[in-house]
């Protein structure tokens, strides 16, 4: 009986510490697709946040800091993002292409002037990281219990709040709500910022308390997961929130299976676990899950048209 | 004018780039009566109210309430001092309820519960006092096209609003729905309610309104009390000449059956039933109109008509080819059976903006010779194509090198036309042929399709202008609710009879489907 | 009514508007030299040397621009159709696997003559595949295709990696890599061939495919313009709803286009692997995939355009590496991160100079009065 608590529980730690980036991610570009902004840029913002919260944390020693820090450079991308899709009315998928492929460079570029290690920061010790709080062993930090938060949080304000009433209605026609005094562009550039705080903290995660340091593209496509897991919860936050928990569960599974021998098969290739979230986000795209109905006005540069 | 002015607009000028939109314009809105403003598409009366409205921000000239000056810098302001606007394409949240329609924008506090509470009640009130009643958490997408104007209506009088201004508010309703819209409008002058009316319907104007400004070219070019007024005249200062509103044509002379449609029905991905047991003919030589209130499966016929959508159940002969379900057909294949197909929205299928004239011109003939040949598209064959097409449909300016989208909303008409007649087609399929296009072109294009008929064409118009399927057609069909309602020759066609089963009321000298 | 946006003159939309994207890059670029502490001035002097100082470095110059007209063309197809191919990495791996199986499999027994055509159609074949599975599910299912082919590109990555070290890789070597191919599939390198007609350069990476490149570009632009399907393309890619009206079916053209953008891209293959390596190894999309979009946005998906484009970025690829060899704090990366800010200020930011470009060029109202 033991044995089996321990194992559901080992399950579950696991699943979380590779969930909760993926859910702030995914919260944050709830956010932003509701409001109309489509954000394929999550993966650069988590970048950046990820490599200044490691870098910011060895310089100054404290993990606080570090996450500070992770937060400016991620609302940095998403102001980027929003001055060329809301002011320039510009393509926003190219645009979070853009920023991904600056994140991708600018990351190492910085790392390599500064620390001399080939992209990395330097390894992350005692306060310079996020440390557990309750369990020593669950990895449950501070950032987990805010990810956990961040689900019925997300669905307060978008449900319940003045805010999110006008987020929805902009991001399914934003004439109505030009045309009855509201302001467009501040709508879409709050939600842009909402978006670029959860990808900071997401970032920070990955950097500082997940890992102790920062690693050339550590965040491996886990920004466009996130993107999968909004479009597969049907852009809200509880089904977004059970899509990333599914991904968490399959890594934890896939990390047990290395090594292990298939019978028939052989040995299960290393690289097929590797693969697996990808494939699982294809797979869930292909919608043999259902089909998504996206925020109407999405991807649209709104423009005064009559 | 004898009330005083709850709005005066005194030199609005406004250019958008080298486009003058609104000349020098001053006019005064009487309180608590119905002001129409009237004038052709492109005449800047939806400009000028904009500007009114702070969507816009005027050139030059003033804007005064109840005599005080005002600056409009927003919908923000205009809705502060009690202008409430009802436009033309519903500025409604198809997935919101009515109630959080009415509240956006004006939701009273951070949270929204308090809001929505406040707001039921006092829509109850705005329901009783003003005979507009609506389900309050119904949602928008559910609701019929005359409830969600009257969420319309209700929004901007929840706002407070004084001043109405409505656009093109007809467009989009039955005669019998405008109708009551009208008893509406009248009940709120009765409260002391100030409405302006914009429309390009004088049947309208002439019916509502209390005092109407003429527009023409962004300028006013005269103003006059309804009462003493009459639509030719009204007509004519839109235009600046006479204008005749009835079209000669000699009597049609039906040949035989081009295309026979059976029991038609179609069935959309969420099992709605938009087309039912549709049967129809239309022979060689004559005109058939489809009349009816946007929404109810014209759309729709007209695709499965021209191949782009196969029917659900029923089948359709064109020159020969049957075409099921199981056997479905696509507009290639239509066009080489000899059907031509003026698609009802011109810039969203009939062309494409980014493309020049030229290329314009060939869509859906791209690969036919002698635009192609050897596989090859043959450029300059395109160019004098173009070239020859607008000389014939008088297409201006004639310069197959410029981009589709600078042409004016008749001329790129005129090009779809001209396109698809010119293949001297042996059906040819029409949807809302003269939707934004101005009175000039509009007279040319019906003459156009009428050439079409004496030489032997089948022609279906589909429009919404009852007016104009009363002057081209020489068989009228109306669909209701993806039906057809009855057929009635064009000799014994009524507004009234016509407007009736528009509304799905069953009537009319033959009340069977067509043969 | 929308405000027209007033187009320039047409000198001035081809030509000034793309430099002025660029300079606004490299005016960024230039900032961040400074903030890692390097001269940007010096650091442009060396960029521009290293690109074209030397014959040799004009051919490495030459030899990395074909792979960017490559992907650039392949991106540029997908554009015309309205799709945004992001999966220029995979592709090319793909399409250089093909290639590769191609040439391991026959090369032992075909003359090059015959042997080369062949793993040029073996890369195509292959390029379009991997693209065809994202094209599928978007046309069939309305899978984001942005997303998918992003995950094609990590599928491609492990796959890669997988069959290298498991399968391909040559008996008794160390690094993942096949064994060497057979002379009969090397593709003459440049300096080679101009030495058999009297003209002597230095030895550099440059050969002959370059050739397919130039006839890719061609044959682009003849499809897209002058057949009937490169016009329903492109119809397609501004107005779906006219397309379907003139009778194209959507599906059926989105799996062409994808289709031929994977092909075009899978030619990186053929250079890097016919070319220079001469057998099949791991990571040689190295990142063209990603500035075939640059190319493609900068060069407005126009043959002509991403020739010229192609040519910069293989300037910047070249001069970076010189770059990054004089000045160790500016590494090859910082390629990467002019490729990103292009891609920004072409793609997403392109229209930003416009007002300020029509004040200097076309003073008369330039005033546009809606807020």
């Amino acid at each position: 009986m033991d044995d089996v608590l321990t194992f559901v529980f080992l399950m579950l730690a696991a699943t979380l510490r590779v969930a909760t980036p993926l859910v702030l991610c995914a919260m944050g570009g709830l956010f932003s697709e509701r409001s109309g902004i489509i954000d394929v840029g999550l993966e650069g913002k988590m970048l950046m946040a990820a490599f200044f919260a490691a870098a910011t944390a060895s310089l100054t020693g404290s993990a606080w800091w570090g996450v500070v820090a992770a937060i400016v450079a991620a609302q940095a991308m998403a102001l980027l993002h929003g001055f060329a899709c809301i002011t320039h009315r510009g393509n926003q998928v190219v645009s979070g292409v853009a920023i991904n492929i600056v994140a991708a460079g600018l990351t190492v570029v910085l790392g390599t002037a500064w620390f001399n290690r080939g992209g990395q920061t330097p390894a992350l010790v005692g306060d310079q990281r996020l440390m557990p709080l309750l369990l020593p062993n669950a990895g449950d930090n501070v950032l987990v219990y805010l990810a956990l938060l961040s689900v019925p949080l997300t669905w307060w304000i978008v449900e319940r709040t003045r805010f999110g009433l006008r987020l929805r209605a902009v991001g399914e026609m934003p004439l109505a709500v030009d045309t009855a005094g509201i302001s467009v562009s501040w709508l879409r550039y709050r939600a842009v910022l909402l978006c670029g705080l959860f990808a900071g903290l997401a970032g920070a995660y990955l950097s500082i308390a997940q890992n102790a340091g920062f690693g050339r593209d550590m965040t491996a496509g886990q920004g466009f997961i996130a993107l999968a897991a909004i479009i597969f919860g049907k852009w809200r936050p509880f089904p977004a929130f059970g899509a990333c928990l599914l991904f968490g569960l399959l890594d934890a599974i896939a990390i047990r299976l290395q090594g292990v021998k298939v019978p028939g098969v052989g040995e299960v290739p290393v690289q097929l676990i590797q693969a697996l979230p990808y494939l699982l986000t294809v797979f869930l795209l292909a919608g043999f899950i259902g089909r998504a109905v996206a925020p109407r006005a999405a991807g649209v540069p709104y423009a005064k048209e009559h | 004018m004898g009330a005083e002015a709850a709005i005066e607009l005194l030199g609005i000028d406004k250019s958008f780039g080298s486009v003058h939109a609104v000349r020098g314009v001053s006019l005064a809105i009487g309180k608590g009566a119905i002001t129409g403003i009237v004038g052709e598409n492109g005449a800047g009366k939806s400009t000028l109210m904009s500007i009114l409205y702070g969507l816009y921000r005027a050139d030059a000239g003033e804007t005064r309430i109840d005599g005080k000056a005002v600056r409009m810098d927003s919908p923000h302001d205009a809705i502060a001092h009690g202008i409430g606007m009802v436009h033309q394409h519903f500025m409604l949240v198809d997935t919101f309820t009515v109630l959080e329609n009415l509240i956006l924008g004006a939701e009273g506090g951070a949270l929204l519960a308090g809001g929505l509470a406040a707001a039921r009640a006092e829509l109850e009130r705005l329901a009783r006092e003003y005979g507009l009643s609506v389900d309050p958490d119904a949602k928008v997408a559910d609701l019929s096209v005359g409830e969600q104007q009257r969420v319309e209506i209700l929004k901007v009088l929840f706002r407070g609003a004084r001043i109405l201004i409505l656009d093109e508010p007809s467009a989009v309703l039955t005669p019998q729905e405008t109708d009551q819209l009208f008893r509406i409008l009248a009940t709120l002058r009765e409260r002391g309610v100030t409405i302006v009316l914009i429309t390009h319907k004088l049947r309208e104007i002439m019916a509502a309104t209390d005092q109407v400004y003429v527009m023409r070219q962004g300028a006013i070019v005269a103003d006059r009390r309804t009462a003493e007024t009459s639509p030719e005249e009204l007509a004519e200062l839109m235009v600046g000449r006479k204008v005749r509103l009835q079209l000669d044509k000699v009597v049609a002379r039906p040949g035989e059956v081009l295309l026979a449609a059976e029991h038609l029905s179609l069935v959309d991905r969420r099992g709605v039933r938009v087309l039912d047991d549709v049967s129809l003919e239309l022979r060689a030589g004559e005109v058939v109109g489809i009349a009816g209130v946007s929404g109810n499966g014209q759309t729709e016929l007209l695709q499965i008509l021209s191949g782009i959508r196969p029917p659900t159940g029923g089948s359709l002969t064109i020159c020969g080819r049957v075409v099921d379900g199981h056997h479905p057909s696509d507009p290639a294949e239509m066009r080489a059976l000899g059907l031509a197909h003026v698609p009802e929205d011109r810039l969203r299928q009939g062309m494409v903006a980014a493309f020049q004239a030229a290329e314009t011109a060939i869509l859906g003939y791209q690969a036919e010779p002698p635009f192609c040949r050897n596989y090859l598209i043959d450029a300059p064959a395109v160019g004098r194509h173009c070239a020859s097409l607008m000389e014939r449909f008088d297409v201006r300016p004639r310069t197959p090198g410029l981009l589709s989208s600078s042409f004016s909303g008749g001329n790129q008409q005129k090009l779809v036309l001209a396109r698809e007649m010119a293949r001297e087609p042996r059906v040819l399929l029409v949807g809302q042929p003269t939707r934004g296009v101005d009175i000039g072109a509009i007279e040319f294009i019906h003459r156009e399709l009428v050439k079409a008929r004496d030489r032997g064409c089948a022609v279906l118009v589909v429009s919404v202008e009852l007016d104009e399927i009363l002057a081209l057609s020489d068989r009228i069909l109306v669909m209701f609710a993806g039906r057809l309602m009855g057929e009635v020759a064009a000799a014994d066609a009524d507004e009234r009879t016509l407007g009736l089963m528009m509304a799905g009321a069953h009537g009319g000298p033959k009340a069977a489907a067509g043969a | 009514m929308s405000v027209p946006r007033r187009p320039l003159p047409a000198w001035a939309e081809i030509a000034v508007l793309p430099l002025v994207n660029i300079a606004l890059a490299l005016l960024v670029v230039g900032v961040i030299v400074r903030v890692i502490g390097a001269d940007p001035l010096q650091a442009l002097k060396l960029l521009v040397v290293g690109a074209i100082g030397s014959s040799e470095s004009i051919g490495y110059t030459l030899y990395y621009t074909t792979n960017f007209v490559f992907t650039g063309l392949a991106v540029a197809v997908a554009f015309h159709a309205g799709l945004f191919n992001i999966g220029g990495e995979g592709q090319a791996y793909i399409g250089g696997l093909g290639c590769g199986l191609a040439v391991l499999a026959l090369d032992r027994f075909l003359p090059a003559p015959l042997m080369i055509p062949l793993a040029i159609l073996a890369a195509a074949l292959f390029g379009a595949a991997w693209a065809a599975v994202p094209a599928w599910l978007q046309a069939w299912r309305g899978s984001h295709i942005v997303i998918t082919t992003i995950m094609f590109n990590f599928l491609a990555a492990a796959l890669m990696v997988y069959l290298m070290v498991n399968v391909l890789i040559a008996p008794g070597s160390m690094t993942p890599q096949s064994r060497g191919f057979a002379a009969s599939a090397s593709i003459p390198a440049m300096h080679d061939v101009l030495a058999a007609i009297g003209i002597r350069v230095a030895p550099s990476a440059l050969n002959l495919s370059i050739l397919l490149a130039v006839l890719c570009c061609f044959g682009v632009w003849l499809f897209l313009w002058h057949t009937p399907w490169g016009y329903a393309l492109r119809t397609m890619g501004h107005n779906p709803d006219a397309a379907v009206y003139a009778g194209t079916n959507l599906r059926h053209m989105t799996m062409l286009a994808m289709c031929l953008s994977g092909a075009l891209a899978g030619f990186v293959g053929v250079n890097e692997l016919m070319g220079v390596h001469h057998r099949l190894v791991l990571d040689f999309p190295a990142g063209y995939g990603f500035a075939g979009i640059a190319v493609a946005l900068m060069g407005r998906s126009h043959p002509l355009g991403i020739v010229l484009a192609a040519l910069l970025f293989g300037a910047l690829q070249q001069g970076g590496a010189e770059l990054a060899f004089e000045i160790p704090t500016i590494t090859r990366e910082m390629v990467v991160v002019i490729q990103g800010l292009i891609i920004l200020f072409s793609g997403a930011l392109v229209n930003m100079p416009r007002p300020w470009l029509q004040l200097i060029l076309s003073p008369r109202r330039g005033g546009e009065g809606v807020k």
